[in-house]
């Protein structure tokens, strides 16, 4: 226990005089947040459309005018040819083309059920998605409005009982993206750096020598890995209230569950890619290599870790893989403790998996250091 | 010589693969003496000590260096050598007393123990000025010479270093040696690598590695007389050479 002392106020004194890491702690994590939160947005708010209207009709108008002054959507041109809008389509100035067919509306009034057609671009499947989903909701709505202004002209068997669907939105009301995001990258950007910080730090010693004279003396394996261990926990520690705080301060995020919960499970999570970080320092003798091994497992964990893309909505095999992915399970803790005030029950599968991860790594990395060659 | 071997080294071997470094060497070591360790670039001086130190496992042969075993009790033998490397190997942004605090610290020094053996150094090497300063902004001849002295900050019986004066001016590499003879007069073994002729001179004894192998070994006097040289640099390009 002694000698750990001296090990890790050796560390910290190096931590506080590098401007770099200091830079990192601070700075890096509050543009970060600021400009991810924001701009990493999966909202679906412009939706360009064209409308061929081959049936100039009542009916045809008050589409185009609904949807002309729905937000969503903008709209690029009405026109009767089919042509100029695939043309449109073809030049991306357009996501979505409603056709309305001649004699939609005579069709209409005679309870012939007449089809629009819809051709999406769904080359952003986001986009297409979404966009017709509002589309749908505006013609349905149309089709109502019909139905309730001229009663006279359908007789009250043909008159629907629709039932429809009002939906809340739990846990992030207003639907604002940065509370959704905020704590995800808060998350994601702990990690990330603390994996990089550790992998670069023992690669440095080992190119600048300092290692061999380290291995020289009879300091114990444990005791070098738990000296790494402890000052860039305390690092990633203050990374991550740095995060909190400009997520607090600048989006107002709300903090619904514990605080401490979340650091409690932020202290399991760095403990487990610090492991990962010692672990591909020992495999790596430049920064360089270090480097680009790390962004190798970095790339796959932002890839596969939730923030972007739900994992819900991923096939069940990637589904899997998320298991191991510690960046999954720290943002799916910061938003269940944060956005939905989850207790330690809800988030006891995160806490048991980055715990055996943690584990994994921390033994590996203690057992691929070597001191002798 | 009726003093005690501090190391003795049988066959001793490194291969990487199909090279082989270190080419069966055996030799002695005896207590308190300045043993150096004579070699072209290459020659293995540096692997061989790397296998005494604990650093490389020997692929065969045995050893004991402070009458340890060089394969089984490598992290013991730790505990009572020091070493002091080729590259450079303090904390350049740590100050010359957090440099001693920390190295001392890992060696299980006490606190009250580091504190005098702080004092003790800093005096020595008239280092109390600069104390506070981090170690990067000192001279490279002051460097090494604290290197030194930190290498033996927990008392070793017996102080490896590796090409100690590389790179250092010829004033700075006579001090060194002075420090070197100070040390050895506290009763401490020196082994001691080095590729300048003219301190093997000042070597009690000095083994010369070629290839992997030691081809001449004694006094730097006696090895003069057996190759019929005037200098130990002539005796070198004669091993060398053949």
């Amino acid at each position: 226990m002694h000698r750990i002392k001296y090990l890790i106020q050796k560390e910290f004194r190096q931590i506080v005089r590098d401007k770099t890491i200091l830079a990192m702690m601070t700075v890096l994590p509050i543009v970060q947040l600021i400009l991810l939160s924001n701009a990493a947005s999966n909202e679906v708010k412009d939706v360009r459309l064209t409308i061929v209207d081959k049936d100039q009709s009542a009916i045809s108008q008050e589409m185009t005018n609904k949807v002309g002054a729905n937000d969503w959507f903008t709209l690029v041109g009405t026109t009767f040819s089919e042509d100029e809008a695939f043309g449109y389509m073809q030049s991306d100035e357009t996501d979505i083309i409603l056709e309305i067919p001649a004699d939609f509306e005579k069709q209409f009034y005679r309870g012939e059920a007449p089809q629009l057609q819809m051709l999406i671009n769904a080359i952003n499947g986001q986009q297409a998605t979404v966009g017709s989903g509002y589309l749908s909701a505006i013609i349905a709505d149309v089709n109502q409005d019909i139905l309730v202004n001229e009663p006279v002209l359908f007789n009250t068997k043909n008159r629907q009982q629709t039932a429809t669907v009002i939906s809340n939105n739990w846990y992030n009301t207003e639907l604002k993206y940065p509370h959704f995001m905020a704590p995800g990258i808060l998350a994601e950007l702990t990690a990330l750096l603390i994996i990089i910080l550790s992998a670069m730090n023992v690669v440095k010693e080992r190119e600048v020598g300092t290692i061999e004279q380290i291995n020289v003396t009879p300091i114990k394996k444990w005791e070098f890995i738990v000296g790494k261990l402890v000052p860039f926990l305390c690092v990633g520690l203050v990374l991550l209230t740095m995060g909190l705080l400009t997520s607090k301060i600048v989006f107002d995020i709300p903090i619904r569950g514990s605080l401490p919960l979340v650091f409690a499970y932020g202290i399991v999570n760095i403990v487990c890619v610090l492991g990962l970080g010692l672990l591909i320092s020992n495999f790596a003798n430049t920064q360089q290599q270090a480097i680009f091994v790390a962004f190798f497992f970095v790339m796959i964990f932002i890839l596969m870790c939730g923030l972007f893309t739900p994992i819900e909505s991923m096939p069940k095999w990637a589904q899997t893989l998320t298991i191991p992915n510690p960046l999954a399970h720290f943002i799916s803790v910061t938003r269940k403790v944060l956005l939905k005030g989850s207790g330690f029950y809800d988030i006891r599968w995160e806490f048991i998996y980055t715990g055996i991860l943690a584990v994994i790594f921390n033994a590996a990395a203690v057992w691929t250091y070597r001191k002798q060659v | 010589m009726s003093k005690a071997k501090v190391i003795t080294v049988q066959d001793l071997t490194k291969k990487f693969g199909d090279f082989t470094a270190v080419d069966a060497i055996t030799f002695d070591v005896y207590e308190g003496e300045i043993f150096g360790f004579l070699g072209a670039n290459g020659a293995g001086k540096t692997t061989a000590m790397k296998m005494l130190n604990g650093l490389s496992k020997p692929t065969s042969g045995s050893g004991t260096v402070a009458g340890l075993d060089v394969i089984k009790q490598t992290e013991k033998i730790k505990e009572r050598i020091g070493y002091m490397s080729q590259k450079f190997s303090l904390y350049e942004d740590l100050s010359v007393v957090e440099n001693i605090q920390f190295y001392g610290g890992v060696y299980g020094l006490s606190r009250k123990r580091i504190k005098e053996k702080t004092e003790e150094i800093l005096t020595e090497l008239n280092l109390q000025d600069v104390a506070k300063k981090l170690v990067k902004s000192l001279p490279l001849g002051w460097k090494q010479r604290l290197a030194f002295a930190i290498s033996m900050v927990h008392d070793p019986a017996i102080v490896f270093m590796d090409e100690p004066t590389g790179g250092v001016d010829p004033k700075v590499r006579r001090q060194f040696w002075e420090a070197i003879y100070e040390a050895s007069k506290k009763g401490r073994t020196i082994f001691v690598t080095t590729h300048y002729m003219d301190e093997a001179e000042y070597c009690d004894r000095v083994s010369i590695m070629v290839d992997g192998k030691i081809e001449a070994l004694d006094t730097p006097d006696k090895l003069k007389e057996q190759f019929n040289a005037k200098t130990m640099d002539e005796v070198f390009l004669k091993l060398v050479r053949n």
